[in-house]
């Protein structure tokens, strides 16, 4: 039991830094709104329900990538990172608390994101809410895990995109298949297959990305 | 308690340490010696666990959460304030009457009075104190400390002094500093990195 | 020295001969298909070069395996070569996928190949696999990011290939059809020798990269000692 006490020690920190800062969640917002008005000039008039739920995932990827940028900047400015290393929890309590505030920060900015795009495109239904939902669980899992990759690189910012995008095509056919397709169940149930398959590899790997 | 042998790290295609061979008993002060770029914080970083040797090996009797290891950078948040880092590592280390511990180590370094303030608006020296308030919070059995006495003034240097002279005999010490003067006394092994 | 190198050569033929031999027999031996004609004989080229990029990268995953269970630093060479050669296979495989659908279809490309869309993002995990090898200076830690990586890539194989086979109901390419081979015994044995000529390839040229980098390798050592 101490290693969730560990982790919710961990994740009052990054929700504290995160108040402080008040930098990353502002951004992903202003983000995922003006992506997607950008989105609004790039289709044509006569898109289809495919093309303009296609442009809603590919902007909630990239404001999760904007988030997940940020999301090791604070510990590796101090080589805080090593000091949470040292500390005699199980490192994936480090992971799993990250996960979770970045779950959260994608959280809110959907909570945004969705009711911008019922007002621009297309009304949102339930099988859109349920993807994204299940989507957030896998992007945030991964994407910890990437972040802490590329922090430890020198190519940082860089780098994340490219190791992020190529993993999580699988979650944009989850989601945009749930969108559309006749049968959302069957893309619902591929987004938990995801979403296990990758956290728990997710988290019995991130040991292995912070530590030597 | 520390067993090295044929100790070496590399980063990248430079050697930093290069066939080491040591042993550190309970109870001992080791001080390290040596100029910039000689691999004195590489060391202690190997001993700490934060790094892996590339040649050799390095044994330490420890689990992580009876070593407390105090680098250059303070590895403190520096958004949140004193009492709130320390009050993080305490959670993580598991340490025993958190508030408690934890006021008497700011009082002791001078903290207390800015213990609310954000560590961004620290000077050198006050990130210093604080941490080595991070460093003995869980009351660690070795002690890896990487140039304790810089950034600080004779007021501050004095804590040092005291820290080491408590923890010798009693605490398994490494030290690694290039002015060596205020250790020696107190060391048992001395090691000089070239 | 001299017991390792006779492998290497042995190897070496045995490809060699695997390989002109499995030519040969798709070229010539093989019958003709009904409905493709020829051109269907770069199917004895192009399944086996897939199949050994599968066993590139399933090898590399298992050395990546290896290096993270008992940290020893040779492993994370082995990985590394056989991901290298998993991306070369890799090319070819999309090379000559393409070259199939030029000849049978007339595109270059097409989506509604399942095997070549997978290969086309397993390609760009690769490709970001040496990005992130070339941003981390060589010792313990880029070696354990490395080998989490490709373990991260043989658990895509898998879901990404699930995932193609959703997405066609919602994206609609432009199918075009072409019967699995239904082989006869001479198609299935031409199909046999062909790949393992290819595994036998791949297994030279893996033997040689490795011996190659350990020999770079120990040269810098030998010369850091002598400094």
């Amino acid at each position: 039991m101490t290693y969730f006490a560990d982790v919710a020690a961990l994740a009052r920190k990054d929700i504290l830094l995160e108040l402080r800062s008040r930098d990353t969640l502002p951004a992903m917002l202003l983000f995922v709104v003006s992506a997607l008005v950008v989105f609004h000039f790039s289709l044509p008039s006569d898109a289809s329900v495919t093309a303009s739920t296609g442009l809603l995932w590919i902007a909630l990827l990239f404001t999760a990538l904007l988030g997940l940028g940020r999301a090791f900047t604070a510990e590796r400015e101090q080589r805080v990172l090593d000091g949470l290393v040292l500390a005699p929890c199980d490192r994936s309590a480090i992971w799993l608390a990250k996960s979770l505030g970045v779950l959260v920060f994608l959280g809110v900015a959907e909570a945004v994101a969705l009711p911008a795009y019922a007002l621009f495109f297309e009304p949102v239904g339930w099988e859109l809410v349920a993807a994204v939902l299940l989507a957030d669980l896998g992007l945030a899992a991964v994407g910890t895990l990437l972040a802490a990759m590329a922090a430890a690189s020198r190519a940082r910012e860089l780098l994340l995109p490219l190791l992020f995008l190529p993993l999580v095509i699988p979650v944009v056919v989850g989601g945009v298949g749930a969108t559309v397709a006749d049968d959302p169940g069957r893309y619902l149930g591929f987004l938990v297959l995801y979403d296990l398959i990758f956290a728990i590899l997710s988290w019995a790997s991130f040991e292995y990305v912070v530590a030597e | 308690m520390i067993q090295a042998q044929g100790l070496g790290r590399r980063f990248g295609s430079k050697r930093v340490i290069r066939d080491l061979d040591l042993e550190v008993r309970a109870g001992e002060l080791l001080l390290v010696t040596g100029p910039n770029g000689s691999g004195k914080s590489t060391l202690l970083a190997l001993m700490a666990g934060l790094l892996a040797p590339t040649e050799g090996e390095i044994e330490v009797d420890l689990p992580r959460g009876r070593i407390g290891y105090l680098a250059h950078e303070a590895l403190v948040y520096k958004e949140l304030t004193a009492l709130e880092n320390l009050d993080l590592y305490g959670r993580l280390y598991h340490v025993a009457e958190r508030r408690e511990t934890i006021g008497a180590l700011l009082e002791r370094f001078g903290l207390w009075e800015v213990r609310h303030q954000r560590v961004g608006a620290f000077s050198r020296g006050m990130q210093q104190r604080l941490g080595l308030c991070r460093v003995l919070l869980h009351g660690p059995e070795l002690l890896l400390l990487d140039e304790p006495y810089s950034g600080l003034d004779a007021s501050a240097r004095t804590l040092v002094d005291d820290v080491l002279t408590e923890a010798a005999g009693a605490r398994t010490l490494v030290v690694a500093s290039h002015e060596p003067a205020h250790v020696r006394p107190l060391a048992t092994q001395a090691l000089a990195l070239v | 020295m001299s017991l390792r190198n006779n492998q290497a050569v042995l190897l070496a033929t045995a490809a060699s001969v695997l390989l002109v031999a499995g030519l040969a027999l798709a070229l010539f031996w093989a019958p003709e298909d009904a409905d493709q004609g020829f051109s269907q004989r770069i199917f004895y080229v192009h399944v086996p070069i897939a199949l050994t990029a599968y066993a590139c990268f399933g090898w590399a995953a298992w050395k990546a395996l290896r290096l993270l269970w008992t940290r020893e630093p040779r492993y994370d060479l082995e990985s590394y070569t056989a991901v290298h050669m998993g991306v070369i296979f890799g090319i070819l495989t999309l090379v000559t996928g393409s070259i199939w659908a030029k000849i049978s279809w007339g595109v270059w490309w097409t989506w509604s190949e399942r095997q070549l869309t997978l290969f086309l993002v397993l390609f760009l995990f690769y490709c970001a696999y040496f990005m992130l090898r070339f941003s981390v200076e060589s010792g313990p830690r880029r070696a354990n990011l490395s080998a989490v990586y490709a373990l991260f890539g043989v658990a895509l194989i898998p879901v990404s290939f699930l995932a193609i086979r959703l997405a066609e109901n919602f994206i609609h390419p432009v199918v075009f059809t072409r019967d699995g081979p239904q082989m006869s015994g001479s198609m299935f044995l031409v199909f046999c020798v062909c790949l393992a000529a290819m595994l036998g390839l791949f297994a030279s040229l893996y033997t040689n990269e490795l011996t190659g980098k350990r020999l770079d390798a120990r040269l810098r050592e030998l010369r850091e000692a002598v400094e």
